[in-house]
C-alpha cells in the first residue's frame, strides 16, 4: 500500500535524515547534502526516492530545483485514495448515466 | 506521541447527466454495480457494496460465498441531496472501528443533470493506529519534530 511505501521510503536513516533536513522549509540538493555524510549524488538519490513516496515535491527556482516537504502530501496515502476515487467515481458515472430499461422498474 | 497534522482532504466534483434522486440510488442502493470490485477487505471475490439506508447503518462488502467485511457506517442519511459515509479502513486497507474518517457526499441539481461532490477527509487519521507508523513517530530520529514543522509550515501557508 502506497502509506506503507512512504513509511518504507523512511526507514533508511540517510533518507531519513535526507527528509529531516526539509523540516524548516525547503532546500536546493546542494544545501541538503552540505552536512550530511553522503555524496550529492547520493542524496539525489534519496531525494527521488522521497518523491516517488509522495513525502517529497519539487519545484524549479532559477536554475536550482528546490525541494520540500509537501504539505499537502502527508502520506502517499492521499495520493492513493485520490486515485482511488478518481477510478470509482468514474465507474459510478458510467453507472449512472447507463441507458435505463424503459420502464424503470422499483428493484 | 500525539501529534497530527491535518491532510488536506480528497476533494472531487463531477456532473452527470441524471437527476439528484438516480445519482444519489446508484451512489447507495446502486454502490455494487460501480465499486472497484479489486478495492476489498474480503478474502472471498467481491459480490456486493451495501449501504444500508439509515443513520447508523452498515456500510459493508459481502463477497460470493456470504461472507461479510465492514468498511464502515452511514453517518448522515439525506436522500437526495446529501450523505455521509465513515470509512474506518486504514492505509493498509483493513478495517479498524477506531478509525473514523469521512466521505462526505453532495449531490446538487445542475440543469438537467447533477452536480455530485464528495469530500473524503480526516485522512491524516489513517496513520495514527497502523505499528509502522507508529514506530517511525516514536523511533530514533522519529517523526516528532517533522511533524511540528509540518503543522507550523501548513499554518504558515494557511
Amino acid at each position: 500500500m502506497a502509506f506503507q511505501n512512504a513509511l518504507a521510503a523512511l526507514a533508511d536513516p540517510t533518507r531519513r535524515a535526507v527528509f529531516e533536513r526539509l523540516a524548516d522549509g525547503g532546500l536546493p540538493v546542494g544545501r541538503i547534502a552540505k552536512g550530511l555524510p553522503v555524496s550529492r549524488p547520493a542524496v539525489s538519490q534519496h531525494l527521488k526516492a522521497l518523491k516517488e513516496a509522495g513525502l517529497v515535491t519539487d519545484r524549479a527556482q532559477g536554475n536550482q530545483r528546490i525541494y520540500s516537504i509537501d504539505p499537502k502530501g502527508l502520506g502517499a496515502v492521499r495520493r492513493y485514495l485520490d486515485q482511488f476515487w478518481d477510478q470509482a467515481l468514474e465507474a459510478f458515472a458510467a453507472e449512472v448515466e447507463k441507458p435505463q430499461p424503459e420502464e424503470r422498474e422499483k428493484s | 506521541m500525539e501529534r497530527t497534522v491535518a491532510i488536506a482532504p480528497v476533494r472531487k466534483s463531477l456532473r452527470v447527466n441524471a437527476p439528484p434522486a438516480r445519482a444519489f440510488e446508484v451512489f447507495t442502493a446502486g454502490m455494487s454495480r460501480w465499486w472497484p470490485a479489486t478495492h476489498t477487505t474480503l478474502k472471498a471475490p467481491f459480490k456486493e457494496a451495501i449501504v444500508e439506508p439509515r443513520e447508523g447503518g452498515r456500510w459493508f462488502h459481502r463477497g460470493a460465498d456470504g461472507s461479510e467485511c465492514e468498511t464502515g457506517l452511514v453517518q448522515l442519511w439525506d436522500p437526495p441531496r446529501r450523505l455521509i459515509l465513515v470509512w474506518q479502513l486504514n492505509a493498509k486497507w483493513e478495517y479498524d472501528p477506531d478509525l473514523f474518517t469521512e466521505v462526505e457526499v453532495r449531490f446538487t441539481p445542475d440543469g438537467e443533470g447533477t452536480k455530485v461532490e464528495l469530500e473524503h477527509r480526516h485522512i491524516e487519521r489513517m496513520g495514527e493506529g497502523a505499528p509502522v507508523a507508529r514506530a517511525a513517530v516514536d523511533g530514533p530520529g522519529g517523526w516528532g519534530a517533522i511533524l511540528e514543522g509540518f503543522r507550523n509550515e501548513i499554518e504558515r501557508s494557511a
